[in-house]
């Protein structure tokens, strides 16, 4: 933890740890394999559709289009509507990635907002707060989706939102508790008796301090929202429009493609998820070991 | 054990978050778009006279609180509603498959906190080696594992490919047994693939916990103390070790009935094991809001419970936070 120190040299110093934790992630192993994957998964779902762009009004003529094992027109096969799967794989990466982040945007925002306000704020702010967010958190988290999703339907803007409006409640604790102890230092105090008001206080000198433990925590939720995003678009809650890689993998089980052995169907979207969360989850669970202080003190 | 102002307060704690998931679920399933009328009905095109009569039927003709009254009057007598597409009360439909999803929720959890403190406690004892590593990267790429996904590829490869195992329901269908052993060993086939797909994708989060937790413990001095008194490996991580490094196993526990309870969902529909997670992904498909209701009141009951037990579990294994 830096020296409890004056705002403008924490500032300064910001590019610096910024610089030491890049070092750090790219340092280990396992950090270093979670940048690669993810660096691997963004140019695919950046350029992949852009290269070989997906027709999802392409389907197969016949029958005998139908869940064709991968042929040099078709790399990956067909799906059970004579459509490649290897372009409709590319397409859907950038489905899962976007509501992956976007939803975790959400979870990171009302978390932080309601972790800083409980843990600046103590007595009945923080108390009746953190009594919302213990309800939340004990509420099992797939039900709770599933029956929002399907009440409110199954347009892209309402799954991003289910999924960022039940994330949060992780991020408010791990926010307050950090908040709270930061409130109680010195420094805080002194730039407190010039009189700065709670907007400067917790602006300038607790969000910074914040920041680095919201970040190890952000993208190891990414990983979880677009686990999420996969499980109820599997359900059969996803966007029919927008096909993810989890409606990929709804109709290839509705389809039967497991039972009649259409390997090349359910592999490639599914692998895709693993790569994209694992890829998330190594390299949050390396930032969390740089940047927890609860950890770093080992 | 427990001091009366404790378990009062606990008590009280428990009584108003039940009543707050009750309400909760009671707004929720209230504030839907469209017509419950026509859902029941499952058509559009009704005479004005039988809509007004359905509406009076199911109360809903009456003021919001007044419902809430008799949402509330009906549960405590264990009512849960009539179900759209199965035409029977919900209460009805649920015993058997709370069964079901208990018995194979139960095989999972035995599964899972046995490999999970295992392996947890041989990756922390080896800390620093292959194995420790090995065990880690593991637990992470299981953990990145969609649970159904999980469950798709076993189908493939132990169902299909293998035809090891049964991959689809609780019984073979038409199956006629001539002893109850029979029976079990039926059940058992059936179960074995739900099982190891829940436990290979949840089994991570006990690994990862129980090592961090048992790592923390092992560079306490009585650990020291323990080996120098010439006590032999086994006996100072289990019983100086592990013994102290329970407490946040226990924490973890509650986390993990909400985990596995998204699990059971996931990995009952890709098996059509006949429990709530199959009852919950059915009744999606065809909107059938009053099982949704349902179930989800009883996950999230089962959890709130999970947690207050691990509290007090807590308690009892911890003599420093009893008298906090």
């Amino acid at each position: 933890m830096a020296s409890p120190s004056m705002a403008l040299e924490e500032r300064s110093g910001a590019l610096a740890a910024a610089r030491r934790t890049w070092n750090d992630l790219w340092g280990d192993a396992l950090g270093r394999t979670g940048v690669i994957l993810l660096v691997f998964v963004g140019m695919v779902a950046v350029l992949g559709p852009m290269v070989f762009p997906f027709d999802p009004k392409a389907v197969g003529r016949s029958a005998v289009d139908i869940l064709r094992p991968p042929s040099a027109s078709h790399w990956l096969g067909t799906d059970e509507l004579g459509r490649d799967v290897f372009r409709a794989t590319l397409s859907g990466a950038r489905i899962s990635l976007l509501v992956g982040l976007l939803a975790t945007a959400i979870s990171i925002l009302a978390g932080a907002l309601i972790g800083v306000i409980a843990g600046y704020y103590p007595g009945w702010l923080d108390s009746g707060l953190m009594r919302i967010t213990d309800f939340f958190l004990v509420i099992p988290t797939l039900p709770l989706v599933i029956a929002l999703a399907a009440l409110f339907g199954q347009s892209l803007g309402i799954i991003i939102l289910v999924i960022g409006l039940t994330g949060w409640p992780g991020t408010a604790r791990i926010v307050r508790s950090q908040v709270l102890s930061l409130r109680e230092r010195q420094f805080i105090a002194r730039i407190r008796s010039f009189g700065a008001s709670d907007a400067r206080i917790v602006g300038l000198h607790i969000l910074p301090n914040v920041l680095p433990l919201i970040f190890a925590n952000t993208v190891l939720v990414i990983a979880g929202s677009i686990l999420s995003e996969a499980t109820l678009a599997f359900l059969g809650l996803g966007d029919p429009v927008h096909v993810s890689w989890g409606t990929m993998l709804h109709f290839a089980f509705v389809s039967g493609a497991t039972g009649r052995g259409a390997w090349w169907y359910f592999l490639p979207p599914g692998v895709g998820i693993v790569v994209v969360v694992l890829g998330f989850t190594l390299v949050g669970h390396t930032l969390d070991q740089i940047l927890n202080p609860r950890l770093r003190t080992r | 054990m427990f001091r009366p102002r404790y378990l009062v307060r606990k008590g009280v704690q428990l009584a108003v978050t039940l009543f707050a998931v009750v309400t909760f679920n009671f707004l929720l399933f209230r504030v839907l778009p469209g017509d419950p009328i026509r859902l029941i009905a499952r058509s559009g095109h009704l005479p004005p006279g039988a809509v007004e009569q359905l509406r009076k039927l199911f109360g809903l003709d009456q003021p919001l609180i007044v419902q809430y009254g008799y949402y509330l009057r009906n549960l405590a007598r264990g009512n849960f509603g009539f179900s759209y597409t199965y035409r029977e009360p919900v209460a009805d439909i649920l015993a058997q498959r709370m069964t079901n999803t208990i018995v194979l929720l139960g095989a999972a959890t035995v599964l899972i906190v046995g490999l999970g403190v295992g392996l947890g406690v041989l990756a922390a004892s080896r800390r620093g080696t292959r194995i420790d590593s090995g065990t880690v990267v593991s637990a992470l790429v299981f953990w990145s594992l969609p649970t159904f996904w999980t469950g798709m590829i076993l189908v493939f490869v132990l169902g299909v490919w293998v035809h090891a195992l049964p991959i689809s329901g609780i019984t073979t269908p038409g199956a006629i047994y001539s002893s109850v052993w029979q029976r079990i060993s039926d059940v058992a086939r059936h179960i074995a693939l739900p099982t190891i797909t829940l436990a290979l994708v949840d089994v991570a989060q006990f690994v990862l916990i129980t090592r961090s937790a048992l790592v923390d413990v092992l560079t306490e001095d009585f650990i020291l103390t323990a080996k120098a008194k010439g006590l032999s490996h086994r006996r100072v991580i289990w019983a100086h070790g592990f013994r102290n490094a329970l407490l946040p196993v226990i924490t973890a526990s509650a986390l993990y009935i909400s985990l596995v309870v998204g699990g059971a969902i996931q990995v009952e529909t890709v098996f059509s094991w006949p429990g709530m997670g199959r009852l919950i992904y059915d009744a999606v498909l065809r909107r059938d809001y009053p099982i949704l209701e349902a179930c989800f009141l009883i996950f999230a009951v089962t959890v709130i419970l999970a947690n207050l037990a691990s509290d007090l579990l807590y308690q009892v294994l911890d003599p420093r936070v009893r008298e906090a």
